[in-house]
C-alpha cells in the first residue's frame, strides 16, 4: 500500500492521463479475447441495447476539475494543479438552460465545486430557478481549507442548498488512507458546522446527505447497513447527524484504474464487477436520467463519460446549443466501465438503483 | 494442468462445481446463501465468523473471500484481526484441553 499521491495523473505525466490508453484498456484484454463479455452484448441480452434515455430528471454541472485533495480513487483526475474550470460565460449558458429545464434536480459538482471564482454567484442565480433539488457536492474539507470558506454552511443554507459529501469511512485511518493525511479530522469539524446551522438533523429540511466510496479493490456493501453502521460511529464518536448514506462504487476510469493496474487488482475487479451485474439496475442507471455537463460546456451521457471524453452522439452536443427534446433523442454511449454502475444494487450520484 | 494446488484464479470458478454434479451443487448454494442472509445474527457478525473459520479450516480461499467481504461491508482490521484470534484461541484450546486427558492418563499410570 502506498501513500495517497501529491498531484493528478495529468500532472504527473501519467500513462492513464490518455483517455485513448483507458478506452484500450477497458475495451482490450479479458474483453477482446472473451474471457468477459462485452456490456452491450450483456445488456442486449435483456432487450436494453442500445441505452436509450428515459425522461430527465437530474443536470449535473461539473463546474472544474480544480480540488484542494488529491483523493487516490478520483475518477475525475482533480487536484490543486487542475485549472480546467467553467467560466461565467459558460455559467450564463448554463443557466439559461437551468431557468428552462424539465429536471427536478440540479447536481453541481466538480473537483471542488467551491474553487470556482464565480461558485458563490452562480449558486445565487441558479436557486432563482426554484428547481425541486439543488444539490452542491462537497468535499467538506473545502470548508476549512481556507477563511474566505468558513462561511459555505451559512451560505448553503440560505439557498437551500442540499449538500451531498464524501466521507469513505467512519475511522480516520480508512479515511485518510484514500483521501489524504488529515482530511478525516477536517471533515468531522466540517460535518459539526453543518449540523449547527441545522443541516443532517432529522427533520430538518436541510439536506445532508454522505457518500460512501470503498478505499480499495472492492465494491461497497449494502447500503442500507453501511448507513446505520455510519450513523452509529459518528453520532457516538462526534455527535454527528446526517440524512442518507449513498453507497457508490468506484468505477474504473481515471486514478481508481491506475491503482487497480498499478496494484495488480484490475483483472479481479472487472470480473467482480461483471460477476455481480445486475439487469434489474440496467433500468434505471443513471445515464437515462441524467445530462452531464462539463467544465467547457460539452454534454455527456454521465460524469464518468466526460471523464472518458465520449461525448453524447446525438447532434446537440454543446450547452450552448441545448435543446432537451432532441437531447433526449439519442443512444447512450457505453464502455466496459458501466459495469461499475450495474453491479449489485447498482450506483448512481444518487447511490443504489436496484 | 496447474504446478501448484492453489489457483487463486479458481476461487472465481467456484460455481463451476454444480456443472458436475447440478443438483447437489445448486442445493448447497442455495443453502450458503441462506445462510449468509441477515436472521438472528447480523450479516456482519456471520462475515466475521466465517473469517475466523476460514482460518482455523486452513482455506485460502475463503480467506482471500470473506477478507474482501469484510472490506465491503466496511468492517475495519481489527475487528477482522480480533475475530482470526477468536478463531486461533478455540483451535489452540482445543489442543490443550486434551492435556486433561494426557493428565488423567498419566495419574491413571502412575503410582
Amino acid at each position: 500500500m502506498k501513500k495517497a499521491a501529491k498531484k493528478s495523473l495529468k500532472a504527473r505525466d501519467g500513462e492513464l492521463a490518455s483517455i485513448n490508453r483507458q478506452l484500450d484498456i477497458l475495451n482490450g484484454g479479458i474483453f477482446a479475447d472473451g474471457e468477459l463479455p462485452y456490456f452491450k452484448d450483456k445488456i442486449a441480452e435483456i432487450g436494453h441495447f442500445p441505452l436509450r434515455p428515459q425522461k430527465l430528471e437530474i443536470l449535473q454541472i461539473n463546474v472544474g476539475y480544480m480540488c484542494n485533495q488529491v483523493c487516490e480513487h478520483c475518477h475525475v483526475d482533480a487536484g490543486p494543479d487542475r485549472k480546467e474550470i467553467m467560466t461565467k460565460e459558460t455559467m450564463e449558458q448554463c443557466l439559461e438552460v437551468i431557468r428552462n429545464t424539465g429536471a427536478h434536480t440540479l447536481d453541481l459538482t466538480g473537483g471542488a465545486p467551491e474553487m470556482n471564482p464565480n461558485f458563490k454567484w452562480f449558486v445565487e442565480e441558479a436557486a432563482k430557478a426554484g428547481i425541486q433539488d439543488f444539490i452542491v457536492r462537497s468535499n467538506l474539507t473545502i470548508i476549512r481549507a481556507n477563511k474566505k470558506y468558513y462561511d459555505l454552511p451559512e451560505f448553503f443554507k440560505k439557498h437551500n442548498v442540499h449538500v451531498v459529501s464524501s466521507m469513505p469511512h467512519y475511522t480516520r485511518g480508512k479515511t485518510d488512507k484514500q483521501r489524504g493525511d488529515g482530511v478525516f479530522d477536517k471533515s468531522i469539524k466540517a460535518l459539526q458546522e453543518l449540523n449547527a446551522v441545522g443541516y443532517g438533523i432529522p427533520d430538518s429540511s436541510l439536506r445532508l446527505d454522505l457518500v460512501y466510496n470503498p478505499s480499495g479493490a472492492f465494491l461497497p456493501g449494502d447500503q442500507a447497513a453501511m448507513e446505520r453502521d455510519f450513523k452509529k460511529a459518528l453520532d457516538e464518536d462526534f455527535g454527528i447527524q446526517f440524512h442518507n448514506l449513498f453507497a457508490i462504487t468506484n468505477l474504473p476510469i481515471s486514478r481508481f484504474l491506475d491503482y487497480l493496474i498499478a496494484s495488480d487488482n484490475y483483472e479481479d475487479y472487472m470480473y467482480a464487477l461483471v460477476d455481480a451485474y445486475n439487469p434489474a439496475a440496467v433500468e434505471n442507471v443513471m445515464c437515462t436520467n441524467t445530462i452531464s455537463v462539463s467544465w467547457d460546456g460539452w454534454l455527456y451521457d454521465c460524469d464518468f463519460n466526460q471523464m472518458l471524453d465520449l461525448k453524447v452522439a446525438n447532434k446537440i452536443k454543446h450547452i450552448k446549443d441545448y435543446n432537451e427534446d432532441l437531447l433526449n433523442d439519442r443512444n447512450i454511449v457505453i464502455s466496459q466501465h458501466c459495469y461499475g454502475c450495474t453491479a449489485g444494487a447498482g450506483s448512481s450520484c444518487q447511490g443504489t438503483v436496484a | 494442468m496447474a504446478n501448484s494446488y492453489y489457483d487463486p484464479a479458481d476461487l472465481r470458478k467456484f460455481g463451476k462445481i454444480t456443472e458436475w454434479s447440478e443438483e447437489l451443487g445448486t442445493k448447497f448454494f442455495d443453502y450458503y446463501g441462506k445462510v449468509f442472509e441477515e436472521g438472528a445474527l447480523s450479516a456482519r457478525e456471520k462475515s466475521l465468523i466465517a473469517l475466523a473459520v476460514a482460518h482455523v479450516v486452513k482455506c485460502p480461499y475463503c480467506i482471500d473471500a470473506y477478507t474482501k467481504d469484510g472490506l465491503q461491508r466496511g468492517i475495519t482490521k481489527e475487528e477482522m484481526m480480533e475475530a482470526v484470534h477468536a478463531g486461533a484461541a478455540i483451535e489452540s484450546g482445543a489442543t490443550l484441553v486434551h492435556g486433561v486427558q494426557m493428565m488423567n492418563k498419566y495419574n491413571k499410570l502412575s503410582m
